[in-house]
């Protein structure tokens, strides 16, 4: 059981906050473009240099190797990047029941990289995160390009994996009904601050 | 055999057929044949001033004036190396990258070479180190571009997958890995090339040089393949050297990849 707690973060342009999501606890997070969203997933994860610190199951990022903070940390980027050219090279394990949950064939391990289309690509990436277990999921529009089916499976698989593995998530999402489903909390980014969603 | 000497006259003849080669440029509207007469002018005026440098530091062989060039010659090619970059390190890494792997690589071997294997004394004397340096210095700093070069757009092109396995939790040495090995392949492959056609394709300068200055030819080859050698060597070493520091600056210490830390083209 880990959670994640930010302590005095601040995203780049945004303004400090406190936040704690606890073990299998999912919190939406909307905002228009350009708000600073991804960004603040992005400096979560280390990726940016930023102020204020981040803990998952009480472990401050700064006491632990970068590397070891994304193993726990895992962010699921809007767009997936993909560094060799076979699928199955890009996975530590073999997930058959992952693919199959996620509506893929398991042949798609021996696919070209180049031959995916996008909406399979965006399962693949998250198949791909989730094969290494991650105690946190920082989500960026992960159904952004999947038909209704899709986006039910998916929904599914991540609420399922955070209960199985006590595993926070903090999800960013253009669709209000998706955030009623999905969320326990929902924020929103207003100006510079992040406060609890309008309507919710 | 003795040297036949050159004067003013045959030089001028050299110069007025490259007068004529502008005049074609000029001619067929290519466009270059301001930046080749100013070209021209420059080998000219660089090559007298070092031969007269060099003539005043053989009739001197004093150890500081010559080490005062050899510095010289090495921030000049420091430069070189970063001016062929497209997209440069900020700030003193630019310069500093090429500038130490250099001086790491061509000046430790140019010393190995004329102690162990020439056994100059002094090692200092210029006649012998100064071209050295000259030869490893001009031929290592072009693979050292190219590799650095390849380095840093790759880095650039392949951001998205670099970050894409720092997000999964690989190390920035192994998210850089691929592309600075072929950033490395990709510096030594000039040197591969020169020294397979070696002698077949082209004759090399040293070599030239000394068979018109009445050398033996296979004193000459002899010459020719140390210095080939020592060059490939060169090369390879300074550019492991300037692809590790220049990997590794492209990192923090929180394995960030960090592209702000490059010039936009």
């Amino acid at each position: 059981m880990s959670g994640l707690e930010l302590k005095q973060f601040e995203g780049p342009g945004l303004a400090p906050i406190d936040l704690s999501i606890e073990p299998g606890e999912c919190v939406t997070l909307t905002g228009l473009s350009g708000s600073g969203k991804t960004r603040l997933l992005r400096a979560i994860a280390d990726l940016d240099p930023h102020q204020g610190d981040a803990l998952v199951a009480g472990h401050s990022m700064f006491a632990m190797p970068a590397t070891d903070w994304r193993r726990q940390v895992g962010l699921l980027p809007a767009e997936s990047h993909w560094w060799r050219d076979q699928v199955s090279e890009h996975f530590i394990t073999t997930p058959i029941q992952l693919l199959a949950e996620l509506g893929l064939d398991a042949d798609c391990l021996g696919w070209q990289v180049s031959r995916i289309s996008s909406g399979e690509r965006q399962r693949l990436a998250l198949a791909r995160l989730l094969d290494r277990k991650p105690a946190v999921l920082l989500l960026d529009e992960p159904t952004a390009n999947l038909d209704p089916d899709n986006t039910a499976h998916v929904e599914q698989l991540i609420l399922r994996y955070a209960k199985e593995h006590g595993a926070a998530i903090l999800w960013v999402s253009h669709d209000p009904l998706q955030r009623k489903r999905i969320s326990q909390h929902r924020l929103q980014i207003v100006g510079n601050r992040i406060a609890a969603e309008a309507n919710a | 055999m003795t040297l036949i000497q050159l004067s003013a006259l045959d030089l001028s003849i050299a110069a007025l057929l490259v007068l004529g080669l502008a005049g074609l440029s000029w001619r067929l509207k290519l466009g270059v044949e301001r930046q080749l007469l100013i070209a021209a002018l420059r080998s000219i005026v660089q090559l007298l001033l070092l031969g007269l440098i060099l003539k005043t530091l053989f009739s001197q062989n004093a150890p500081l004036p010559i080490i005062a060039l050899t510095l010289f010659m090495l921030g000049v090619a420091g430069y070189e190396v970063m001016a062929r970059q497209k997209r440069r390190f900020k700030g003193v890494w630019g310069i500093g990258i090429g500038t130490l792997s250099m001086f790491i690589s061509s000046f430790s071997i140019t010393l190995l070479a004329l102690h162990l294997v020439i056994q100059v004394d002094p090692w200092y004397t210029p006649q012998y180190l100064i071209p050295l340096l000259g030869m490893l210095l001009g031929n290592t700093m072009s693979g050292m571009a190219i590799a650095l070069d390849n380095l840093t757009k790759s880095a650039w092109q392949e951001r998205g997958a670099i970050e894409a396995q720092l997000i999964l939790g690989e190390s920035w040495s192994k998210a850089i890995g691929e592309i600075r090995r072929e950033a490395l392949r990709s510096g030594l492959i000039p040197i591969i090339n020169a020294m397979a056609a070696a002698g077949i394709v082209s004759l090399p300068g040293m070599m030239t040089g000394q068979i018109l200055a009445g050398s033996p030819p296979m004193e000459a080859a002899k010459y020719q393949i140390m210095i080939l050698l020592l060059i490939a060597v060169g090369t390879g070493l300074g550019a492991i050297v300037a692809v590790w520091i220049g990997s590794r600056r492209l990192f923090d210490e929180r394995q960030r990849l960090r592209l702000d830390r490059l010039t936009k083209p």
